[in-house]
């Protein structure tokens, strides 16, 4: 069977700096695969260039055999691959429901019609409050999306992931700065997602990554030193001394 | 009804019925004025439909208001003058000349706007007013024209059923496309392509992540602003009967933009209030003083500082007070 998503020997650097170093991973349909690694080494970079807004200075990457390396963002997320922020990146001035249905309506395709207002297409606005229900956010649908706390955001990112009914989600740090509990609310949200999509997963919580993962991939100054199933990566030494002295407490 | 929806109709109400009976009772003067303003408002409502809603400063919107000036007066010229022949444009009817006004903006729009998109930020404003200053230039080199002389309309687009050698007429049919562009805007504001557009504005990246080349949109709706612009234009011509490269220089661009976000930039009735607004102060306080430029700068200036909304946010805050 041939991976949804394979990268091989990725490049990438800025000036001086290496930021994506001979990368070689696959990501096997269905499983969530979870990228760790220490501050800077290119987590967020790795994904960048999946999808598509850098492109990689030499290798290549394949999404379901299909070689995207140089395609451009929106016709990648066309094809079934959707992001979400590190930073929460959402429309702010919209409300929590025209967010989601955005994302519903180009998953549509239907987004060059100027004529009927979108607000009255029942189709899309149902979908979007069905999706705002399944993250838990029916309530707030009609707030601007600033009001919401961060947390919120968190679980509005994806609601949108979701909307696309993407093939393949790339999350990014989706617990970043969420409390304790919003942390716990995110990890069952995801649990209740994954095996219905392939997901790679980038996240610095531990407790959420190895509660999650299928697989794990450890990255260090952007070259990949280990795969595998989170028990393995558990006891792996390499892995132990590239995070000693940083978060070994986490391991 | 919202107290914005009121605030729209409200001074479309007073903007139909006002002008028609200042002219009536003798004061023709004010009637000149409300078709000169019913005229910019419709290119401000073009300008807020990349500007407001798409977030797309363009510093070059006069352009289009010279050019379609432009497009009744050649061809009026050429009738007149002789020339052109060849391709028809050189008549007087209006069923050809505000179509070519609309079509020529549009392909300027299409042709300039999928350059200036590439760039964002500052890099779009000045871009779009170097494209503006080049039609400026352009047309003063043109000695036939009048180059920046300017050129007498000596004949008015000629409409079935309607003359727009009778003031009142040419205000009607203003005031009528003012309707239509603030229809069309909002009906485009609204659809599915309009949420495109003003997602684009708060998270381009975002919007793009969801598979929509944002590009395209705004290309789009840009050249819609630009045709719609091109329209005025036209009237612009018809009324002022005399154009000059000087009707689509760069201040002028800017005073179109102050229109919008004195009236309130993403509103329907903003850029309409807007113009109303700035052609009034114009008038009064040129009226007043010789030195006007000084006390209009400080008074927009207080505006866009402390009327966070505009006009619009202005009024319907006070109307509300809920």
């Amino acid at each position: 069977m041939t991976p949804v998503l394979e990268t091989r020997r990725l490049m990438k650097s800025f000036g001086g700096i290496i930021a994506t170093n001979d990368l070689s991973l696959s990501v096997t349909k269905g499983e969530l695969h979870a990228i760790i690694g220490p501050n800077g080494a290119g987590k967020t970079t790795l994904i960048t260039q999946l999808c598509g807004t850098q492109t990689p200075d030499s290798g290549s990457i394949r999404f379901k055999g299909r070689d995207i390396t140089r395609m451009p963002a929106h016709r990648r997320a066309r094809l079934g691959i959707t992001r979400s922020f590190q930073i929460t990146s959402l429309i702010l001035e919209m409300s929590v429901l025209d967010n989601v249905a955005l994302a519903v309506q180009a998953r549509q395709g239907s987004s060059f019609d100027m004529i009927r207002p979108a607000r009255s297409i029942k189709a899309i606005r149902d979908r979007a409050m069905a999706l705002l229900a399944r993250v838990g956010l029916q309530d707030k649908a009609d707030m601007i999306t600033r009001a919401l706390s961060h947390g919120e955001h968190r679980h509005m990112e994806i609601a949108i992931a979701l909307a696309s009914e993407a093939e393949l989600m790339l999350l990014d740090e989706p617990m970043a700065g969420l409390g304790h509990e919003e942390s716990r609310a995110m990890v069952d949200l995801l649990k209740s997602i994954k095996g219905k999509h392939t997901i790679v997963l980038i996240e610095h919580d531990m407790d959420a990554v190895f509660a999650l993962a299928d697989r794990i991939s450890v990255l260090v100054y952007g070259h990949i030193i280990a795969t595998g199933a989170p028990a393995e990566i558990r006891g792996n030494k390499e892995v132990e001394a590239a995070y000693l002295g940083e978060e070994s407490g986490g391991l | 009804m919202t107290r914005r929806t009121l605030l729209t109709l409200v001074t479309m109400g007073l903007l139909a019925v006002l002008p028609p009976v200042f002219y009536l009772t003798g004061n023709p003067f004010y009637l000149d004025l409300a078709t000169r303003l019913t005229i910019l408002a419709i290119a401000a409502v073009s300008l807020n439909l990349i500007l407001g809603y798409g977030g797309l400063v363009s510093f070059g919107h006069a352009a289009y208001l010279g050019l379609g000036a432009y497009a009744v007066g050649i061809p009026a010229h050429h009738w007149l003058y002789g020339g052109l022949e060849g391709i028809g444009l050189n008549t007087t009817s209006g069923l050809v000349q505000i179509p070519l006004a609309v079509a020529v903006c549009a392909l300027f729009a299409l042709v300039t706007g999928a350059i200036c998109l590439r760039t964002k930020g500052v890099y779009f404003i000045m871009i779009t007013m170097a494209f503006a200053q080049m039609v400026y230039y352009a047309i003063v080199s043109i000695e036939e024209y009048g180059g920046d002389d300017g050129l007498v309309i000596d004949s008015r687009s000629e409409l079935p059923g309607i003359s727009l050698d009778d003031p009142l007429q040419l205000f009607a049919l203003s005031y009528v496309g003012l309707v239509v562009a603030m229809g069309l805007v909002r009906m485009i504001v609204n659809s599915r392509f309009g949420m495109v557009l003003q997602g684009a504005k708060g998270n381009n990246e975002r919007v793009v992540m969801l598979g929509l080349n944002t590009y395209a949109f705004r290309l789009t709706a840009y050249v819609v602003s630009g045709a719609i612009a091109g329209f005025a234009g036209a009237l612009l011509g018809n009324f002022t009967t005399f154009i000059s490269p000087e009707m689509m220089d760069w201040t002028r661009s800017g005073e179109l933009m102050f229109m919008v976000i004195l009236g309130g930039a993403t509103t329907s009735a903003g850029p309409v209030l807007g113009a109303a607004a700035f052609i009034l102060l114009e008038e009064a306080l040129s009226s007043l003083t010789v030195y006007w430029h000084l006390p209009f700068g400080l008074l927009l200036i207080a505006v866009v500082l402390f009327g966070k909304g505009g006009l619009v946010g202005l009024l319907s805050r006070r109307e509300g007070g809920k």
